[in-house]
Formats: C-alpha cells, structure tokens, sequence
C-alpha cells in the first residue's frame, strides 16, 4: 500500500538519517513552504464561499489523516470514526463553556477523545480484521445512543452551543479569521504525522499492518501498538471534530450516523490508504463531490433528464450513491487512491520526454 | 397485565428473532462460500420488498406472483453484483473487501429512497383475518405467516445443505477451495450462487417484514443487526446464525420490557444488541458455535 517515493536514477541514500527525512529534497519544501504560503495569503483573494469549503478541508482532512493512520498505516479497520469527530466537538463544546479557553479547550477535546478512543480499542487487542470492523460497528451506534442520552454533556437532541474562537481576547471567528486558525493546525497535525511515520512507534505501526507476526518476533507489542493506533486516530478526530464544533458554533448529535463514518472512510480509500497526502487530497474528492454534484443538476436543470429523475429532489441521495460508487470504482480500479496516481503523473513528467 | 405483556413481548421476541435467523442464515451462506462479510445484507431486505411492493401495487400483480418474481429478480441481482463487483477484488485484502459491500450498501440505500421516498408504505392486504387469537393472546397473521415461512427457509437450508448436489458443493467450496476445484467444482459459480441464493432468502424475509411493518428504509437496519446475532451464533456457523437470531430477538424485547417498566431509560430496545456484541467479542469471539480457529492478537 505504501508507495516509495520517486528518486532519480543513481540517487542512493548512505545514512538512515539521509533516508528518513520528511522532505525528500530542496525542492519539495521549497514547494511546500511556497504551498503554506500561497494558501495564507488566499483570504486576501479568495470569496468566504471558497474559504468555507477550505476550512471544511481542513478539519475534514485532519480527521480523515488520523483514520488513515488506523487503517491505512495500522491495518485495522474502523467504521465509527464520526463519532470519535463527533465526541471531540462536544468535549470541546463542554470544557469552552465551563471557563477554558477555546483555543486549550481543543487540545483537551483532543485528549479527551484519546481516552475514549483507547477504551474503544480494546478490542483491538483481543480481536482483528473484520471481527475489530464489526466492534468498531457496535461503537459507532454505542456513542451515537450516548450522545442522545447525555444531556448535561451534548445538550440532547437540542445540541451543545460551542463558544467562538478567541486567543488572548482577539476574536478569531468568521471565514477570513477562523481560516488561519485552521491552517496552524492542519500544518501541525500534518507535520506531526509525517514525522511520527519515521520514529519508531510510526514504523512498529507499519510492521504491524504489513506482518504481525513478525512484527511482533522483532519486538514491536502488538496489543500496545494496535490500541495506540486507536488512541493517536482518536486525538486526531477529536481536533478535527472541535475545529468543526467552533467553526459552526453549534454541535448537535444529527449528521454523526454512520454514513458520515463511511464517508471518512471513503476519504482515505480514494486518496490512497497508508498516504499522509493522499487523506488531504482525497477529503478534497469528498469535500468537492457534494458541490460537484449541484454544479451538475444545476447544469441539468430544465432538461428531459431533469423532469424524468426530478434531480432537485434527489440531489442528496444522488451525493449518497456516488460516494457509494467512488468507493467501489476506486477500490476495483485504482486501490492505491489518487496519491499513486499523482505519483504516477509526477514520474511522467520527470522523466518527460524518455519515460524508461 | 404486566405478566401478559412479558409474555407478548416474549412472543413478539421469539418472531423478529426467526426473521434474524433467516438473514443472519443468508449473511453466513455468503461468508462460509466466499469469505466476504457483507454489510449489504439488509438492502438485499429492502431491494426485495420494494421489488415486491412495486409489482403489487404498480402492476397488480396477484401475490403469490409479484412474490415469485420478485424472488427470481433478486436472485439474478446477487449473481451480477457477485460477479461485477466482488468478483475483481478476490484475493485483496479483507478492509477492501469489507469498504465494497459498504460502498454497496450506501449506493443501493440512496437508490431505493431516490425511486420509493423515504415515507413507509404499507403492503396492499394480503391476509383476509388480520388477527388470530392462540391461548388468548392476539397474534397477527402476518406474523405467524412469518414464523411459518422462517421456519420453512431453515428447514429448506437444512435439506439443501445436506442433500442436494449443488448444496454439497458448497460445503466442499467453504471446507477448502483447492480440494474442491481439484474435484471439478467450480469455485466461481459456487461464489456467484452463493450470492443469488443469499439475496433471494433475504428478499423472502424483506417481504414478510414488509407486509407486518411496511416497507421503508428502516428495512436495512435488519443487515446491522444480523452482526450481533452472527457473532454470538459463531460467523461460519448456519445453525449458529439462527441460533443467534433467536437469543438477540429475545433479548431486544426482554430489554424493552425491562425499560418499559422499570428502567425507563428509553431506547435500550436498539442499543442492547450492540453491547452483547462488544461483550461476546472480547471474551468469545468465535461465538457460541463457530470453529475455533480465529486469529487472537
């Protein structure tokens, strides 16, 4: 599932220091302090609209990078991830409205789901596969029906008021403010990954997915490793989860069922299990499919087709099925997600006119 | 009063739980013949009762017809998904395997409320006595229809399993696949009819839960809560599956009681399931009946 990067011919690394680093060369973090940049300065050009469905990338994209870390870089599967976003939100609801500030309150959030998130992989360590996929299951629809009971935690079925975004009394909230607050944490979290996958603990989590056994021959505790994959998925989801509860400042138990569980899941398979690129680009798939499709039935409005599908009607079950039929057409035709493909494109055009 | 109500819900248990059995029945067919777990058995449920309830209202169609058909169709249904869908990804790992039949089950889900809506529609009246009294206690028809059908599927599995040739083939294709082509089976249909088999039985009990409850989305909940029941019966155990099925109908109803009249906490009717299943996983995962062999980490 991991794809080695592209080096030229010839380039051989003769230290693991050498061979570990986040940034293969010059230029790649040259292209990536550039990309940070270029994205900072965005809100000066770009619509609210935009920077909306930017911010939602963002905390979509933390979430999903944590997911793929689970699945794509532990191997095990999880299909109750929108809760553990949902759980970050209102804890971070929670702690802002008894007195922390936002800002501390998000990290916490993050904590706070981590322990949750261990309690609920456990199983991990008894079980694996599809037998931890359907545990996974049961926690999906355990902490949905918590959610609708807590009342003194989650507000009920009336939903949690989560407080606006303030760092040192300096009002954070609205598209263009709230925007840079959502990129820090992208970087940091994105950052944090990269290099979590060149520690130790990062590549005991791929041994572990590629060959537990021997994994486990060399060393690595499995049963630990397993519920940390759970623990460090969690905390991501939970930042993610309260990024989004400050952003709408509003948290309520609808639209964390478990089709917004699969749709993470979606994220990671389209842009490319065990890629930390791949769950940004692919929450990017996700994020745009929605408008894609009411780009769509706009365009078809009026038409024959239009007046035989009555597409206005169906537009959100239309989002449903393609996100049902990515899944499948991805998973038949291109399994290792758009981060092979963007791999693939970028190999062409390095070796541009002479491919071998 | 509260006695007759334990024993009506007791009853009520002892009904979903053979309509559990049945599908959790179907859910094992397909993982005993071809090792995918299928998150898409509950919309096989309501692919089926909606087929059925278009015929008997659209076309009005006679019952005993629309019913046939709609079996035939569903049987042709899973023989193509098998062999469109899941056919390419034999070999791949179980999580791509597993995100497929999510995917399925998501696309179909968004299809049926797209063609049908989302409102529950009832069956046109298929029984001419809507109740019938059995030591004093009103049973409605359509359930001992149910019961009566469950019974007769299970009883049909037994028979096919144990005698007829194709059954045979099966068993040989879950027992070892290598053995089994080397015996001039072909694997791949067995898969294939695996398929077809599992998404007809499933439509029968799609109807049936249809004509008492009315079709609606709410059908494809049935596919979730066969996992609790396939668990505690053992995953590749037939008899386990109806087992299993058996015990969760009854527990549901036994929480409700419960709730109902002591607890009131509300809603333990749906999550009670899903506890068992945490709790079965950790200390016995292979199930009441399952083969022992699953991997422990």
């Amino acid at each position: 599932m991991a794809i080695d990067t592209m080096r030229p011919c010839g380039d051989y690394r003769t230290s693991y220091r050498a061979d570990q680093t986040i940034f293969d060369t010059r230029l790649t973090f040259a292209f990536i302090v550039g990309g940070i940049i270029l994205l900072a300065l965005a809100p000066l050009v770009l619509s609210n609209y935009y920077l909306s469905l930017m911010i939602q990338i963002g905390y979509l994209g933390i979430a999903a990078l944590g997911l793929n870390i689970l699945v794509g870089f532990s191997g095990q599967i999880s299909i109750g991830h929108a809760v553990f976003f949902g759980f970050g939100g209102f804890a971070s609801a929670f702690l802002a409205e008894h007195g922390v500030p936002v800002p501390i309150a998000i990290v916490l959030a993050g904590l706070w789901t981590t322990a949750v998130g261990l309690l609920f992989g456990l199983p991990a360590t008894r079980v694996k596969g599809l037998y931890l996929a359907i545990a996974t299951l049961a926690a999906q629809f355990i902490l949905q029906d918590f959610f609708v009971r807590a009342a003194w935690f989650t507000g009920g079925s009336s939903g949690a008021v989560a407080a606006p975004f303030t760092i040192l009394g300096f009002d954070m909230s609205g598209d263009t403010r709230y925007f840079y607050v959502v990129l820090v944490f992208v970087v940091v979290m994105y950052l944090f990954a990269a290099n979590l996958m060149r520690t130790r603990d990062g590549r005991a989590l791929i041994a572990v997915r590629d060959h537990y056994l021997s994994a486990e021959m060399m060393g690595v505790n499995l049963a630990k490793y397993r519920t940390m994959a759970f623990g460090i998925s969690s905390f991501y989801a939970g930042i993610g989860g309260a990024l989004y509860a400050h952003y709408i400042g509003y948290m309520s138990v609808e639209g964390l069922d478990i089709l917004f569980s699969i749709q993470f899941l979606a994220m990671i398979i389209i842009g490319g299990l065990g890629s930390i690129m791949g769950s940004l680009l692919g929450t990017i798939f996700m994020v745009l499919l929605p408008e894609l499709t009411g780009a769509l039935a706009g365009i078809l409005q009026g038409s024959a087709i239009d007046r035989a599908l009555h597409l206005k009607d169906g537009i959100t079950y239309m989002r449903e099925m393609l996100i049902g039929a990515t899944i499948i057409l991805f998973l038949i035709f291109e399994p290792d997600g758009l981060a092979h493909r963007w791999k693939q494109i970028k190999a062409y055009w390095k070796l541009y006119p002479f491919s071998y | 009063m509260t006695f007759q109500l334990f024993i009506q819900l007791c009853i009520n248990g002892l009904i979903i739980g053979t309509l559990y059995g049945v599908v959790g029945m179907c859910f094992v067919l397909i993982y005993k013949a071809s090792q995918v777990v299928n998150f898409a058995q509950g919309e096989f449920l309501l692919i089926g009762a909606w087929t059925c309830w278009w015929l008997l209202t659209y076309w009005q169609i006679p019952f005993v017809w629309g019913f046939l058909i709609s079996l035939a169709f569903m049987m042709l249904f899973g023989l193509a998904l098998q062999m469109l869908v899941l056919r390419p990804l034999i070999g791949e790992p179980v999580i791509s395997v597993i995100m497929v039949t999510i995917g399925l089950s998501i696309f179909f889900q968004a299809l049926m409320k797209w063609m049908f809506g989302t409102f529950a529609q009832p069956f046109p009246p298929i029984f001419a006595v809507s109740k019938v009294d059995i030591f004093g206690l009103q049973v409605q028809s359509a359930y001992l229809m149910s019961t009566g059908v469950s019974v007769l599927i299970m009883a049909g599995f037994a028979w096919f399993f144990k005698y007829s040739k194709i059954g045979l083939a099966m068993r040989a294709t879950a027992f070892n696949q290598q053995v089994a082509q080397s015996l001039g089976i072909s694997v791949r249909q067995m898969f294939a009819l695996s398929w077809g088999i599992s998404a007809a039985v499933s439509a029968v009990a799609g109807v049936v839960v249809g004509i008492v409850n009315g079709v609606s989305s709410a059908l494809s909940f049935f596919g979730i809560k066969v996992f609790p029941a396939v668990i505690l019966g053992g995953l590749d155990s037939v008899f386990g599956a109806v087992v299993g099925g058996l015990i969760i109908g009854l527990l549901e109803n036994i929480a409700h009681y419960f709730d109902s009249q002591f607890l009131h906490w509300g809603n333990l009717y749906e999550i009670v399931p899903f506890y068992v299943l945490i709790i079965i996983l950790m200390i016995k995962p292979y199930g009441l009946f399952g083969t022992r062999d699953i991997e422990r980490v």
